[in-house]
């Protein structure tokens, strides 16, 4: 996913010599294109996040349009508070994109999972929050955010839901992308473990039971419109992989709730406000910590009562 | 002390008159809010009058000119010096300054650009200000801009970690077009720097990063002035000045003293105050 949104930042800096990209001394063997077609649009600030963010906050009052690059938490967590006071509040055109959604690093441990950071960027006034579910998806998304400009954030897992032909429906930023239509319940996702609820959708249509299939890759700012229109309709499970509290499912929680729907059903997985303390591969996590495909499927059984 | 010849910008006659006046006005500000931080105000009265009043080339009358040079406050909490510089050089009414710290005003206690003229960066909390500015830099450095970046720090915001993150930066990129102004008073928020996390050989720590260093009295306009127009100049070195300061600078009370980091000046105090700021000047401020 990681190569497209560089692909797409390439092919927007080949027109706009104000785009430049800062990396915090990570991205082997990804930017060194970009590095070397665009040298003057290029800056490595070292092992550094916060003066990589006040950077671009600088850069970026001088009318540059910056992306700052880490992976993990360090592009977001570490220089919080200068995304917040610096890039926010000054409304600044500037995107941090961290490479490494949910537990895209498994293997790494704690530091390297990027579990808060939804719901802790979801909580800034002016900041747009996106998590593409497939490299396609997180290529389109790379160049609409360039033309929005404005400060935002682009989460950018190491898996992909495997979508990326899928072109049924194109994704538009702050707009729901549905990928597969039922009437029985849906699945609205962020990232690419939405490859888990197409998994569950596949054993669910087995059993007669038809699901939607959505990703809401703009978690912010949220398709409150379309959310309640499914909230009307059908039970809505939400699917991140982020902590339970203040991600997706607090989001499509809040827009539900406040527009006083009845929705027929509700349920959020996702990981349960702990922090891992084992390691293991993308995959092996999701079972663990109970946000796979057979989760997300019993989940979806037991919400329409039938188990 | 010297005295720095040439015409002052505003209606002030003099750069000591322009820095007694600021005081009077921050002196005024911070008591009808009773706020915080006269003394780091103070600190800072003389470089910013010399700043405002002489050096930095700005246009009141347009902000937002693309070629001025930028000024940072990275210690945000001396706001109401910033506002006071500003409004004494004509970027908006001093009558204004009344609002300082009240409800609904946007001249908050740290300070704001929002509906401001002539602030460039918001700043409150410690640390931000020198990257910003490096960042302000890098932007001139490309566009091959002339004009220059000012950023002015506190000591004790020198124990913050991202300023040294941003000294790196600057130096490796030798960016000359940017001047950091240390507010060397030796006092910060609970105790003196020396005995809260000491920064001596301060100034050998900057040139060890790269940094083309001039020691000055923080108070003596004469050498303010000429040790801020020298760093106009580009030596592929970005510039600090460390200003030997002294806090609540200019009453003999205030002076030297933590108690004024916090308290404000009222009834007997502040006339006082009032009093020995005004009799230097013969001020009709306040």
């Amino acid at each position: 996913m990681r190569d497209h949104f560089i692909k797409a930042l390439t092919a927007e800096a080949e027109h706009n010599s104000d785009i430049v990209l800062i990396t915090g001394d990570l991205g082997f063997s990804v930017l060194d294109d970009f590095a070397e077609r665009f040298p003057s649009q290029f800056y490595n600030s070292g092992v550094a996040e916060q003066n990589m963010t006040q950077l671009a906050a600088g850069l970026a009052l001088e009318g540059a349009k910056v992306f700052t690059y880490s992976i993990g938490n360090f592009t977001t967590l570490r220089c919080l508070e200068q995304i917040r006071n610096d890039v926010c509040y000054h409304n600044l055109d500037v995107t941090a994109v961290a490479v490494g959604g949910g537990f895209s690093y498994g293997q790494l441990g704690m530091s390297h999972f990027a579990t808060e950071d939804l719901a802790i960027l979801r909580a800034l006034p002016a900041m747009t929050v996106v998590a593409p579910s497939d490299r396609r998806e997180c290529e389109l998304l790379t160049h609409q955010l360039v033309k929005m400009g404005g400060p935002a954030y682009l989460r950018i897992d190491k898996g992909s839901s495997g979508e990326e032909d899928n072109e049924a429906s194109p994704p538009q930023l702050g707009k729901l992308r549905t990928l597969r239509t039922g009437d029985d319940l849906a699945l609205i996702c962020c990232g690419g473990i939405l490859a888990e609820a197409l998994g569950a959708a596949g054993k669910l249509a087995d059993r007669g039971i038809n699901a939607t299939v959505i990703s809401a890759h703009t978690v912010k700012p949220l398709d409150g419109e379309a959310i309640v229109e499914l909230a009307r309709k059908m039970p809505i499970i939400t699917v991140e992989e982020h902590n339970i509290t203040g991600g997706l499912g607090g989001a499509v929680a809040e827009t539900i709730l406040s527009a006083s729907v009845q929705c027929p059903g509700f349920a959020r997985i996702g990981l349960g406000d702990i922090y891992p303390e084992i390691v293991g591969d993308q995959q092996y996590l999701r079972n663990v910590y109970k946000m796979d495909a057979p989760v997300i499927e019993n989940t979806a059984l037991e919400l329409l009562g039938s188990v | 002390m010297t005295t720095a010849t040439g015409a002052t910008r505003g209606d002030c006659e003099t750069l000591e008159e322009y820095a007694q006046n600021l005081r009077l006005h921050a002196l005024a500000m911070t008591s009808r809010g009773k706020s915080s931080h006269i003394g780091s105000v103070f600190s800072i009265a003389d470089i910013l009058a010399v700043l405002y009043g002489r050096v930095l080339n700005v246009r009141p009358q347009e902000p937002g000119w693309d070629q001025r040079d930028r000024f940072i406050l990275s210690k945000g909490h001396a706001g109401a010096g910033v506002y006071a510089a500003l409004a004494l050089a004509g970027f908006f009414p001093v009558e204004r300054l009344k609002d300082h710290y009240q409800n609904g005003s946007q001249l908050s206690g740290h300070v704001s650009h929002k509906g401001v003229p002539g602030v460039e960066l918001s700043t409150g909390s410690l640390g931000h200000g020198l990257g910003v500015g490096v960042g302000m830099a890098l932007a001139a450095q490309r566009k091959a801009q002339n004009h220059r970046v000012v950023v002015l720090l506190s000591d004790g915001e020198c124990d913050e970690g991202s300023v040294w993150e941003a000294i790196l930066f600057a130096a490796h990129h030798k960016l000359d077009n940017v001047t950091a102004i240390v507010d060397y008073n030796k006092i910060q928020s609970l105790d003196l720097v020396a005995n809260t996390l000491g920064l001596e050989p301060f100034a050998d720590k900057w040139s060890a990063f790269g940094w083309s260093v001039t020691e000055v009295d923080g108070h003596d306009h004469g050498e303010l002035a000429t040790a801020l127009e020298a760093t106009a100049s580009r030596n592929g070195q970005p510039n600090v000045v460390i200003a030997h300061t002294t806090k609540g600078k200019g009453v003999s009370f205030m002076e030297r003293s933590v108690l004024w980091h916090y308290r404000s000046a009222q009834g007997d105090e502040f006339d006082a105050a009032a009093a020995e700021l005004k009799g230097r000047t013969e001020s009709d401020v306040v």
